[in-house]
C-alpha cells in the first residue's frame, strides 16, 4: 500500500498499517509524524521523508527503512525487527531494546544504546555509520552497539561513554581510544578474533549502505566491555 | 554492634520442638544436644515475629533490647548505632519498608463528619450503597444529536468494585506466590494488582483484565504481548519511598523466574536508573504516553506515577496535560524492598497534603476531569481511604497492608532476602512458606472489610454514593492543625 503521508496524522497513518492486510507499506512525504509502526510485528515499511519521535516504539517484528533522516528515540524499548535508517538519527537510539537490529547510515545523536539489554536468544544490535554523542552504552547491560565513525576524524564517541555499563559490547572504530571512561568499563583494542564476531554485521552494514566490510575490518577497533559482574554490589550496608 | 532486639525464651513452656529453628532463616535459634536446650542468637534477629507466632506454647517473646547507650536527646541509640555502621563499612545505610520516623500523619488530625436529626444516616445492610469507581478521563463535552441521543468520547477507562487498588510490587522485591495472591484477589475483589516494574510471569497473564502492567526506566519484561496483556500501562516516574532514586535489584535476587519474566539473563544486576533518560520535560513525558496508547491501539489507560515531592502540584498539572488518563501519587510514608535509609526517611511529603494540594491545583486550573487521581503511600485503614477520598481523590492503592494481610509483620528487612513470611525473598524454601490458597483470601477478607467499613462511614454521613464524597472536603474537620495546614487540606478545624 503507497500512503502520502502528506494528508495524515500519526494516529490515521498507524490505524491504516495496523488494519490493513498487507504487509508492505511505502510511506511517501513523512514529515514529523511520530510512533510510526510502534508495536507492530509482521509489517515492512518505506519511509520517505523524516519520520518523526519513538520511531518503532515496542517494535516487535516489523522492518522499517528510512530514506531521510530519523529523530529521537527510535526503536525505544524494542523487542524484535529492523529499523535501517539511511541518513541521521537523533538521541536514544534503541532504548531498552532487547532484540532486532538497527542500522544508521550517517550519525547518530546523545544516549545511543541506553540501557541495552539481551535475554536467551534475544540479542539486539546497533550500527552506527559515522559519530555519536555523549553517554554512548549508557547502563547497557547486553547487546552490541558497534560504531564505524566512517569518515570522521578523531573517536567517534562523545563523552561519558558507557556509563553504568554493566553487560554486553561495544565496538569503536577508532586510531585512539575513547577517553575519560568510567572504571565500571574495560577498554582494550580488538583481537582479530573479536573483530570476527562482528564481521556479520560489518557486512549487512554495507549491504544496505554500500562500503566494503574488510575495508572497515582491517582498521583498528576499541572493545568496550563491564569489568564486573556487579560493580555497585559493595556500595550498600543493611540498616 | 549490639543486638537491636532480644529473645526471650520460656524456658518452663520451651518444649524443644525445633520450629523456631526450623522457620528462622536469619539462624537465630539452635538446639544445642550438650545443653540440651534451644539456645539463641539475638544478634541476627530481625523482629519478624515469625517464631513467636509459629511457637506452640508460646514460648517466646521478642523485645527491644534493653541495653541502652547513655540517653541522649540529640543522639539516639540508632543515630549512634548507624554511624558505628557506616564506620565500619563505608556503605550506604539501605533500609525497606516505609518510612519509620515520626513524622505527622495527617490522617490522624482529619476527623469526619456524621449526620444527626436532619438529612439521615443510611444503613448500608439494608440500603443500596455505592462504592464502584471509574478511573479514567471524565469526557466534558457531551452533544445530543436530533433524534436526543447523547454521544461524548469514549476514553478507555478502569472500572473498579472498590476504591482500592494493589500498587506496584515486582515480581523479584516479592515473591511469585504473593504475586499470585494478589493477582487472584484483585480478580475476586474485581480491581487491580500492579505488576511493578519487574514484568509479568506467564501463569499470571490469565488475570491480565485485572492486572496493571509497569513501565519503568528500566523497562524490565516490556514487549507487545505485556503491554497487551493488561487493563492499563503505568509509567513509573517516582516511587514515595525513593522520590529521584532508581532501583537495583542485586544479581543474586535474579533467579530463573526472575530472570524470565524481567527478560535479562539470570544473576545479572537489573538497574533502573532514576530518571528515564528519554524524559527531562513534561512534552518528553507525552511522548511516551502517547507511544504507549499508540502501541497498545488507544484500548489502555495511562496512568503516571509520581512521588510527592515540593512542587507535586505543578507537576501533577503538567501530568494531566501529559494526555496521561490517571496519575498515581506516592506518599513519602510508601514502602519499598529497598531503599537508602536517608533517602526514604527524609525525601518527599505527605500523601494527604499532596493530594489536597494536587486536587485543589487541577480544580483552580478546570482540568480536574481530564485525569482521576489515585493516592497511596500508607493508607493503613478504611478510614484513611475515606478521608483521602474526601480529600479529592479518586481511588487508593495500598500495599503494605496487602503485605501484612498476607503475613508480614513489619520487619523492615526485605532488602536482606530472607523473608520468614515468604513475601520479600526468593528462596525456594520461604517461598513455599506463604499458600496462594489462603493469601489471596485473606486479602479479600480485608479488602472486602474495609469496603464494608467505607460503606458504612458513607451511611453514616448520609451518603449513599461514592461520587457523592469525592472532594467533598465538607465531610472533614481537622484536629490539632495549624491555620496553614488546615489550609493546605481545604478543610476547616473541628468546631467550626
Amino acid at each position: 500500500m503507497i500512503i502520502d503521508a502528506k494528508n495524515y496524522d500519526y494516529t490515521e497513518i498507524n490505524k491504516i498499517i495496523r488494519e490493513s492486510a498487507d504487509e508492505k507499506f511505502e510511506l511517501n512525504n513523512v514529515l514529523g509524524q511520530r510512533y510510526l509502526g510502534a508495536g507492530t510485528s509482521g509489517k515492512e515499511l518505506l519511509i520517505t521523508g523524516t519520520p518523526g519521535n519513538a520511531l518503532g516504539a515496542y517494535l516487535n517484528g516489523s522492518k522499517i527503512i528510512v530514506h531521510g533522516n530519523a529523530q529521537d528515540a527510535i526503536g525505544d524499548t524494542m523487542n524484535d525487527g529492523a529499523i535501517i535508517v539511511h541518513g541521521n538519527c537523533g538521541d536514544t537510539t534503541g532504548y531498552a531494546m532487547r532484540s532486532g537490529e538497527i542500522y544508521v547510515q550517517g550519525n547518530a545523536g546523545y544516549r545511543v544504546g541506553i540501557h541495552m539489554k539481551s535475554y536467551q536468544d534475544l540479542y539486539p544490535i546497533i550500527v552506527i555509520g559515522g559519530k555519536v554523542g555523549d553517554f554512548l552504552g549508557e547502563y547497557q547491560a547486553g547487546g552490541i552497539i558497534i560504531v564505524f565513525g566512517i569518515g570522521i576524524e578523531g573517536c567517534p564517541v562523545g563523552s561519558f561513554c558507557g556509563t553504568g555499563m554493566h553487560g554486553g559490547e561495544m565496538f569503536i572504530r577508532s586510531e585512539n581510544a575513547p577517553t575519560g571512561l568510567p572504571k565500571q568499563v574495560c577498554c582494550n583494542e580488538a583481537t582479530e578474533e573479536e573483530k570476527k564476531s562482528i564481521r556479520h554485521y560489518a557486512e549487512r552494514f554495507v549491504k544496505h549502505f554500500g562500503g566494503d566490510a574488510d575495508e572497515l575490518l582491517m582498521s583498528k577497533f576499541w572493545k568496550l566491555t563491564p569489568n564486573s559482574a556487579s560493580p555497585y554490589k559493595q556500595l550498600y550496608v543493611n540498616n | 554492634m549490639n543486638p537491636l532486639f532480644e529473645v526471650i525464651r520460656d524456658p518452663d513452656r520451651c518444649i524443644k520442638c525445633r520450629v523456631c529453628e526450623r522457620q528462622c532463616a536469619n539462624e537465630v535459634h539452635k538446639y544445642d544436644p550438650d545443653l540440651d536446650k534451644m539456645i539463641s542468637d539475638s544478634m541476627t534477629c530481625v523482629d519478624c515475629q515469625r517464631c513467636v507466632c509459629l511457637c506452640p506454647t508460646h514460648a517466646l517473646k521478642i523485645r527491644p533490647n534493653e541495653n541502652q547507650f547513655r540517653p541522649n536527646s540529640n543522639w539516639s541509640h540508632q543515630t549512634m548505632d548507624e554511624i558505628y555502621k557506616q564506620a565500619e563499612s563505608g556503605g550506604v545505610l539501605l533500609s525497606a519498608m516505609g518510612n519509620p520516623k515520626e513524622y505527622p500523619v495527617y490522617w490522624d488530625k482529619i476527623l469526619l463528619n456524621a449526620s444527626q436529626v436532619t438529612n439521615p444516616p443510611i444503613d448500608p445492610l439494608r440500603e443500596p450503597m455505592e462504592t464502584k469507581t471509574f478511573l479514567g478521563k471524565k469526557s466534558q463535552k457531551i452533544s445530543y444529536d436530533a433524534n436526543g441521543k447523547a454521544h461524548y468520547e469514549k476514553t478507555p477507562y478502569l472500572e473498579l468494585d472498590v476504591p482500592i487498588m494493589f500498587s506496584a510490587m515486582s515480581f523479584g522485591s516479592i515473591s511469585k506466590n504473593a504475586h499470585e495472591c494478589l493477582a487472584r484477589a484483585a480478580e475476586e475483589l474485581g480491581t487491580y494488582y500492579n505488576t511493578g516494574e519487574g514484568g509479568l510471569h506467564e501463569d499470571f497473564y490469565k488475570y491480565g483484565k485485572n492486572t496493571i502492567c509497569q513501565v519503568a526506566s528500566g523497562r524490565f519484561g516490556v514487549f507487545k504481548g505485556y503491554l497487551d496483556t493488561g487493563a492499563a500501562v503505568e509509567i513509573k516516574m517516582g516511587q514515595g519511598a525513593k522520590p529521584g532514586i532508581g532501583g537495583h535489584l542485586p544479581g543474586m535476587k535474579i533467579t530463573d523466574e526472575v530472570s524470565k519474566t524481567r527478560m535479562i539473563p539470570k544473576g545479572t544486576d537489573a538497574i533502573s536508573p532514576a530518571p528515564h533518560h528519554d524524559i527531562y520535560s513534561i512534552e518528553d513525558l507525552r511522548q511516551l504516553v502517547y507511544s504507549l496508547k499508540e502501541a497498545t491501539n488507544w484500548e489502555k489507560p495511562v496512568i503516571v506515577k509520581i512521588a510527592a515531592v515540593h512542587n507535586v502540584a505543578a507537576i501533577a498539572s503538567g501530568v494531566a496535560r501529559s494526555g496521561a488518563d490517571i496519575i498515581a501519587i506516592d506518599g513519602f510514608r510508601g514502602g519499598t524492598g529497598a531503599a537508602p535509609t536517608r533517602i526514604r526517611d527524609n525525601v518527599g511529603i505527605p500523601i494527604e497534603l499532596a493530594l489536597a494540594a494536587v486536587d485543589s491545583r487541577l480544580r483552580d486550573e478546570g482540568i480536574r476531569d481530564e485525569v482521576s487521581v489515585v493516592v497511596g503511600g500508607s493508607i493503613r485503614s478504611s478510614a484513611d481511604v475515606v478521608k483521602a477520598i474526601a480529600l479529592g481523590a479518586d481511588a487508593c492503592y495500598i500495599a503494605s497492608a496487602a503485605l501484612m494481610a498476607l503475613g508480614c509483620h513489619l520487619c523492615r528487612s526485605c532488602n536482606t532476602g530472607k523473608c520468614n513470611w515468604g513475601i520479600a525473598t526468593q528462596r525456594p524454601d520461604l517461598v513455599k512458606r506463604l499458600n496462594p490458597e489462603i493469601g489471596y483470601k485473606r486479602l479479600v477478607n480485608l479488602v472486602t472489610a474495609w469496603d464494608h467499613e467505607i460503606k458504612e462511614m458513607m451511611g453514616g454521613m448520609g451518603i449513599n454514593s461514592i461520587e457523592a464524597l469525592r472532594g467533598n472536603r465538607l465531610m472533614l474537620r481537622g484536629v490539632g492543625l495549624s491555620q496553614k495546614e488546615l489550609d493546605i487540606l481545604g478543610i476547616q478545624h473541628a468546631g467550626e
